[in-house]
Order: structure tokens, then sequence, then C-alpha cells
């Protein structure tokens, strides 16, 4: 937190300074990720570049008060670009022990910490497995400590309202959330309007909600317990209409705009999963979009269907994570075969197995290049912010409908959840999606291929004339009939194969940022973005050369991949998983590249990273 | 405006030139035959018409078939189905299958396919056994029946895959012969006929590894004494002679009479395959289990007052647009809260 001026006012100060981290901690039921989001949307409507990271149990409510139980949400504010949600917190806001002990090894010293001092009872402290009370012991003495009373004074201010007790408790997160608006000089009115709207059948729910957000920012006022608070002015953010939104959110929006381009409608075959049910939630909004949504009894009838309604022609995605995409693979298979667009979007979580739900990793890239019986290539792009997921969505339709392939989209946990401020784009910025049904029977071939996609026609049941038969089995070239013979299998192993490199005339020559030549490269792909932009900018400051080469396409890759990894002296790839990526630019390119891998279910540091770059510069 | 009268098609509308690749003998072709010679009568210009499969012996159908057609993989026939259905619900979708694709692998896409009412009709082959890969029991297979792969008999329980459809709420259930030709051609019309889910089993030999699969009802002998044909508004009579009957007993249950000794038609009960419960459909199927009952054939159920999943699905979206107007692509971006940064 680097203070830049103090002005005087009244009795408290206020600093101006330019970023903050904040995290919010507490029971899954305490509404931890309601406050969270709340401030987020508030900073960021105000102007803030910000970056969130909510992490919570994969139990809905695991018994209250422990540690499994506890919720986060953290988010990085600033007057500058920001790309992580940040290493360490400079407000802790816990509202139980148990909350504590998990989330203050990530404090800063001297750092803000507001403790529910209510919740730090004998009982609450043995669930949270404490023998002493952290209040009392001194352990706390290197962080400015608030223990704030919530429960009595949110109860206080909710008194002669006919709540009962547990309802009024219930709004002790709003207090909490009036107490971090005072301190950081922000508008309640945002989350006046939102709890306006949110209960809006409930009008006593309404004013209880309010009455704790204001009560938490009067006590502050009137008691000046914080003795400063912090104005984080605006941030310079490229021009344009912004508004908050999450890698889930933007992958739906991205969807549909998809389809509005291409004037298809969108079929969406999904089973819920962790973390990607959000995105049927969210599209199944969108009716008066057309699009059509299908809930199907598990994963393999989630893809079938999707393969189903693409072949009678609509743009057809399936959403899922790992252990769902592992079910979906034969089908894959399928729509290889058939030679049909849809795409695939696995948000990937901690595995293997059930693993950790709720947790991110990147563990599944070579599950997306080959997880599938034979040789059964499919494209796979990764998007690389929450914001991004928007144009990997619109990009990865546009392929699959150019081409006639299946697209996979590997987004994660941290991405799906986690939000960032996105221009709104014009129309005219979104590329057009040409889509061409076959309509004339002359010389009509269904695997008959343009030569320059080599993709087959799109021919629709209901066409007249066009009555074909596709399906699992082998196919002759151009006639699409069954075919066993051995010349002919080859050659549509091949054209297939073909087909997915074709892509590559689509796809960019990528430019690494930073250095276009030097002592290191970092490759890298998906939601370990932001840390590493962060990483490499605070490297290159201090005069080391280094360039960052992020891949969005991971098959078919840039085709001037090979070149830029011949620039650098040293190659390091950072991943959350065992080093995938980095075993495909080893088996590919021959580069003695070198790994970073985490494997916790959480992203990167800047610190981990920053210390593995000054080790290969030998610093 | 204008009609334009369909050309009438004829069964060699719907033959391919593919080479028909079942074994000689095999009930497939008798059925491919019926379906070629039903799907002209049916009205429905051919592009509508999609055939759909799993794989099996069955799942070779659409090849056969010239309309459009998808050879899916092992079980999932309903769920691709089921997504063409949605995107484009005025297709005439029919799903060829069998007793292991349907029963086994696809066990679940068929019961929820038939729970929801998806305007899908679904043949069901059973010959008992599985075909394609050489002869192992399948889930319609007697207990303690010697096979490939139960040698000393197997030691599974046989679905019913009329009680199973029944129990999933399906909303049209039948049954028909792959020999029984004339019965087989008006149970597959019932089905065309029919809006909702259509299940129709076809008991069909595999004279290569279950000859005589069903031999005990198509013999000429045993048929008349072993084969219950239903009919709308008939009473449920059968036997060589037409002397037996179906009787409801005090407690609910159904017995077999023998009809004189006081004992007339009007004492048996009356098919109804339009009542809209359908306990009545699972009494009867359950029949074939006990000793000295018929099986029945024909339509048991035929109950078409549900609507389709797919009709459903889309209605929704059209009211949707009804009330608030098609959707505004640069609207929706700019949805919820929005800053400006100059």
């Amino acid at each position: 937190m680097s203070t830049v001026t103090e002005v005087p006012s009244g009795k408290v100060k206020r600093a101006v300074i330019d970023q903050a981290v904040i995290r919010f901690a507490g029971d899954s039921g305490d509404g931890m990720q309601v406050t969270g989001s709340q401030f987020t949307n508030t900073v960021a409507l105000y102007g803030n570049d910000i970056a969130t990271f909510p992490d919570y149990p994969a139990e809905i409510r695991a018994p209250a008060g422990t540690e499994p139980g506890v919720s986060g949400f953290q988010l990085n504010f600033s007057s500058n670009e920001v790309h992580t949600p940040g290493d360490a917190v400079d407000v802790l806001v816990a509202m139980n022990p148990a909350a504590l002990k998990v989330n203050l090894g990530d404090l800063k010293p001297n750092g803000i910490l507001i403790v529910n001092a209510d919740s730090f009872r004998e009982s609450d402290l043995r669930k949270a497995h404490l023998t002493a009370n952290p209040l009392e012991d001194h352990s706390l003495d290197k962080f400015r400590v608030f223990p704030v009373e919530l429960q009595r004074l949110t109860r206080a201010a909710l008194e002669h309202l006919g709540l009962d007790a547990k309802a009024m408790d219930r709004c002790k997160n709003f207090f909490a959330l009036g107490m971090c608006y005072w301190l950081y000089n922000r508008s309640m009115e945002p989350t006046v309007r939102w709890i306006e709207d949110k209960f809006s059948k409930k009008p006593l729910l309404v004013e209880a909600n309010k009455r704790a957000l204001k009560g938490g920012y009067s006590f502050c006022e009137a008691t000046e317990a914080f003795q400063i608070s912090y104005e984080i002015p605006p941030a310079r953010l490229s021009p344009g209409l912004y508004r908050n939104l999450s890698g889930n959110q933007a992958l739906a929006l991205g969807f549909v705009t998809a389809a509005q381009k291409a004037g298809l409608r969108l079929f969406l075959g999904s089973y819920p999963i962790t973390p990607a049910s959000d995105i049927l939630h969210e599209l199944s909004h969108y009716k008066d979009f057309g699009v059509l949504t299908f809930q199907a009894e598990d994963e393999i009838a989630a893809i079938s269907s999707t393969i189903g309604a693409s072949y009678a022609g609509a743009l057809a995605i399936t959403t899922t994570s790992g252990p769902g995409m592992a079910l979906k693979t034969e089908a894959l298979g399928l729509a290889v075969m058939t030679e049909l667009p849809l795409v695939i979007c696995n948000i990937q979580r901690g595995g293997p197995s059930t693993g950790l739900p709720t947790k991110t990793e990147q563990a599944d890239l070579l599950q997306a290049l080959f997880g599938r019986n034979s040789e059964a290539p499919i494209p796979v792009l990764a998007p690389a912010t929450p914001a991004d997921c928007f144009w990997i969505a619109v990009e990865a339709s546009r392929v699959a409908l150019k081409y006639m392939v299946p697209v996979i989209v590997l987004s994660d946990g941290y991405l799906a959840n986690g939000a960032e401020p996105w221009r709104i784009p014009n129309m005219e910025e979104i590329p057009g999606i040409p889509v061409h049904f076959a309509k004339d029977p002359e010389g009509f071939q269904p695997y008959k291929r343009d030569p320059d996609t080599l993709g087959r026609p799109w021919a629709i049941p209901g066409t007249p004339g066009l009555e074909h038969r596709i399906g699992g089995l082998e196919k002759q070239d151009v006639t699409g009939n069954v075919n066993y013979e051995p010349l002919n299998h080859e050659n549509m192993v091949r054209i297939r194969a073909a087909k997915v490199e074709a892509i590559t005339q689509d796809v960019p020559n990528d430019m690494p940022a930073g250095d276009p030549e030097g002592d290191l490269l970092i490759v890298s792909w998906g939601s370990t973005y932001g840390a590493i932009t962060q990483s490499v900018k605070g490297q290159r400051a201090k005069g080391r050369k280094i360039g960052h080469l992020h891949l969005r396409y991971l098959n078919p890759l840039p085709s001037n991949v090979g070149d830029i990894l011949k620039r650098y002296r040293r190659v390091l790839v950072p991943e959350l998983n065992m080093g995938q990526l980095l075993w495909v630019l080893r088996a590919k390119y021959l580069v003695n590249a070198v790994g970073l891998n985490k494997i916790q279910g959480r992203p990167f540091k800047q610190a981990e990273l920053d210390q593995k770059i000054e080790e290969l510069l030998g610093l | 405006m204008t009609t334009t009268a369909l050309p009438q098609l004829t069964k060699k509308d719907f033959q391919t030139d593919q080479e028909v690749r079942w074994c000689p003998g095999c009930g497939d072709y008798a059925i491919l035959s019926a379906v070629q010679s039903v799907f002209p009568e049916l009205g429905i210009p051919r592009e509508k018409f999609v055939v759909v499969s799993g794989i099996g012996c069955s799942s070779r159908f659409p090849y056969y078939m010239n309309t459009y057609g998808f050879h899916s993989i092992h079980g999932r026939a309903p769920a691709v189905a089921t997504g063409i259905k949605i995107a484009h619900p005025e297709l005439e979708v029919w799903v060829a299958t069998g007793d292991g694709d349907a029963l086994a692998i696809g066990g679940n896409h068929t019961i929820h396919m038939l729970r929801r009412n998806v305007g899908i009709k679904v043949l069901l082959f059973n010959n008992r056994i599985y075909g394609l890969t050489k002869g192992q029991y399948s889930p319609t297979s007697e207990f303690h029946k010697i096979t490939k792969s139960t040698p000393y008999g197997s030691p599974d329980r046989p679905f019913n895959p009329i009680s199973l459809a029944i129990g999933a709420e399906a909303t049209f259930v039948a049954r028909s012969v792959d020999i029984f030709q004339a019965h087989l051609k008006n149970t597959l019309k019932a089905a065309g006929a029919h809006r909702g889910s259509a299940f129709v089993e076809i008991l069909q030999n595999c004279n290569i590894f279950n000859d005589g699969a069903w031999v005990g009802l198509t013999e000429k002998d045993a048929r008349s004494e072993h084969v219950l044909q239903l009919e709308h508004g008939k009473p449920l009579v059968f036997g060589k002679n037409g002397d037996k009957g179906i009787r409801r007993k005090l407690d609910g249950d159904i017995e077999v009479v023998q009809l004189g000794n006081g004992i007339s038609e009007s004492d048996l009960v009356v098919h109804d395959s339009h009542h809209p419960r359908s306990f009545y459909a699972f009494q009867l199927s359950h029949m074939e289990h006990r000793p000295g009952f018929p099986t029945p054939i024909g339509v048991l159920r035929a109950w078409d007052h549900l609507p389709r999943y797919e009709d459903v699905i889309n209605e929704q979206v059209a009211e949707v647009i009804k009330k608030k107007g098609a959707g505004d692509l640069a609207k929706l971006l700019r949805a919820g809260d929005t800053w400006e940064v100059k």
C-alpha cells in the first residue's frame, strides 16, 4: 500500500494510495461471496481496475465455524492496471476464528484486520482448534487489529424491525461491508440499489440490509475507529464503456454473440458440474435471443444432444469440467468423425477424479489435445483472463463453423469465478461469422471438401435432395459412405489432421510481450497470464531482458512459435500442472525449456514467479 | 396461398444403394421392409425424416434408409435424437436400437427420453442376445441362459422392455413381431401417428446366435395359444378358437378364463389403450411372466395428451420473446452496471 499524500480531514486522516487488496473471509453461510462481489462492483463502477479471486469450499455448508467451511473473496483494486488479485492482503475481514486462522498468513505486516469480536467465545475457538484466543494472546501484535462486535452492533441497528435473531445475524456481512466502504471512501449507492432489487419482494429484508450497511458506515464515522481512511483514484483504462465481468459470464455472452453474428440458434446441452454450471444458469436466461438450453441426464447425453443439435443446424455447445470431460471422450471422437461444428468448454478444476471441485488447475491440457481413442485431433483454445473468455467464445465458434470441427475451450475455476472490468465492444469490433448451409443437390457429396478449409458441407435435415447418412464408422473420402479400405483410412486420418492444421492460416503470428529477444522467454497459457504479466513487468523494470509469449491457441500452435523459442537463452514454462505445455513444447520444438509447476489448487503468486525467474537468470 | 400436393412417395424412395449387410435370414430384413413400406404412407416429405441409431446389428439401419441418417455411438441415439428434436422440432425422428443398445449401455437415455416425452419414435429390435459381438447375453436374455459369456447360465434377471417403458411414463408403448408383417406395419403406422415419445418393441429373431428367440410365440401352433393381440375397444380374447379371455378380478388383478359355461365376452376386460393412467397397460405388460397367461402384442398404451418436450422448450423461448421482444445484442452486452472511461 504505497502512500502518495496525506490530507487532514477532521481528526481522521485520509491517505491517497494507488492500490489495495482486501479479503473477506467467513463461514460459507456468512455471505462472503456476496459481500466481495458488492465491494467489487462498487469499486469497478468508480473506475478502479480490479482483479478478484473468490475461493470457496466444495461443501455447501461445512459445519459452522470450522476451517473446512471457510469461504473467502479477495479483491485487488487500483488506480493502475492490475493483473492479479494480489499476493498478500492489506485488509482482512475475518468473521470467525477459523477464517482468521486460515487467512492470517496472507495479511501484510501492519495490515488492517477487522474481526467479528462476537465470534471469539471459547466454543468458537474450539471449532477452529485454537487453544488460546488470538485477540488476547498478542499473536496479532504486528497487525492493526479492529475487533468489532458485528453481531451485537448489527442486532442493535435492526432493533424493532421485528426480525428474529437468526435473520438479523444474517445481515452482519453488510455491516462489515459498510465499514469497508467507509474505510475506502466509497459510495453505498450501488449496493443499496442491489439490495432494493434483490429483495424487491421482501421489503423487510430491504430495510434490514440497508440498515446494516449504513450502520457499519456510521459506526466508523462516529467512533473514528480507524483513524485513517483511504482514497484510490480511478484507473486510467483505455477509453470506452466498461462493465464488470466474470469468466463464466463472459463465455455465456460470447456464445450468444457468436450465434447472433452467425445467424444461428444457440443450443447448450449441459449437465451441472462445478465450476461450469454458471454458464448453464446464465444462458438459460437468454431465451429472448432464442437460446435453447437442455439440462441433460448426464454428461454423455449433454454432448450427444449437442452433436444432434449441430447436425440439425444450430450453433451447439456443451460445458463441463474435468470429470465430465472424461465422460464426453467417446462422443468427442464421434464429433471428429462426423466433422460437425460444436464447442466444448472445459472449466478445469483440480483432479484427478473428483479432485478439488472448487479449486483451479490447468492439468487437462494433454487430455484436451490427446484424450481420445485413435487419431482424433481437435483444436484447443484457452482464454487468458476473465474478460478474454468473451473473445475466446466468439473465436471458438467461428473456427468450429468455418472448418466444420469440434473445438475445445480450456478455461479454469480461477477465470470462471474471477472478474475484471471489460470494455464493451461495439458491434463492428466483433468479427462476422459467415455460415453456409448446403442447398444444391447437384453434385452434392457429404464429404466433398472446401479446398481452403478442408471443411465438409453442412447439409442439415429438412433440405430436399440432400438426404445422406453419417456416423462413427470410417468414411470413404468424398462420398462419406462406410469404408474399411486401408489406404482410404490412412488418407482420412491425414485429412482430419490437415484440417485442424489448416486453422493456422487464421492464427496470427504471436509476438511476445516485453523483449523480442534476450535472456529469458516465458511461455504460458490460460489463467496464469495475469500473474506472469505482472511479474515480467517488474523484472523488466529492473533491466532484465525477458519476453512473454502467452498462447491462446494450443492447437494448432501459431506457426512462428519455433522461431520465437530460438531468440532467448532460456525458456521457462510456468503452469498449474506437472508440466503439460512444457512437454508439448519440448516434444515439438526440441527446446530445452524448464517448468515452474504448482499444483495446489491456487493461482501463482507473483513472488513465486519472481523467484524462479531470478534463479534462471542466475541472480 | 396455394398448396402443393406432396409427391406420392413409394417404398422404393426409401431404399438406398448400400448393400444390406445383415446375416441372411436375420429378422432385421423384415423390419427394414416394413419401415420402408410404412414411411411413404405417413404423408411426410422424405427430407424431414431422420433415422438415428446407436451401435449393434440393428443400428446399421440408417444406412439402408434413404432419409437423413445418423449412426451414432453405443447407447446414445436417444440423446443425439433429443438434440435434433430440440433444435429442429418439425423433423420426423426415428431411432433404431437393440436390446443391448437401448437397455444396457443406453438405458439411462432411454428412460429419460421417454419421461420427457420427446417426439421421437423408438424401434427396439429385441433378439435377446448380443449379435455384433457374437453371442453374449443381453438385458433381455432369459435367466440361466447359456451364452458365450455365461457358460453356466446367465445370473441376470431380464428387463421387460414394455414394463420399463410404461414405468418411465411413455405415452405410446407397443409390441410387434418381425415376421408378423401386417401387424408390424399397422403398429408402425400407429406409432407414426403419435406425437409424443413412441416406444415399439419388435420381437426379432437372430438366426445365428439365438435362433428361435421367440419361437414360443411365432410357431404357427403356438401363436394363437400364447399371443394376445390387443385392439382398442375389443375384449381381450385369445386361444386357438378364441375361447379364452382375460377377466378382471374383484381385487383389481386379472385372470385367464375359459369362455363358455356362463362366461361370455361381455365379462372380459375391454382393451383401452387411451387410458390416461398407465397402471392398466403395466398390468398387461406383466402377463407374460405368469403361468397360463398370453404375451400381449399390439398397442398397449397410446395416450397422446402430454406436450412434447421440444415444444415445451421452444414455446418457452417464444413466450419470452413475445413478452420481452427479440433480444438486442448491443443492449445485452451493455446490461447491468456500466461506467464510462473517457
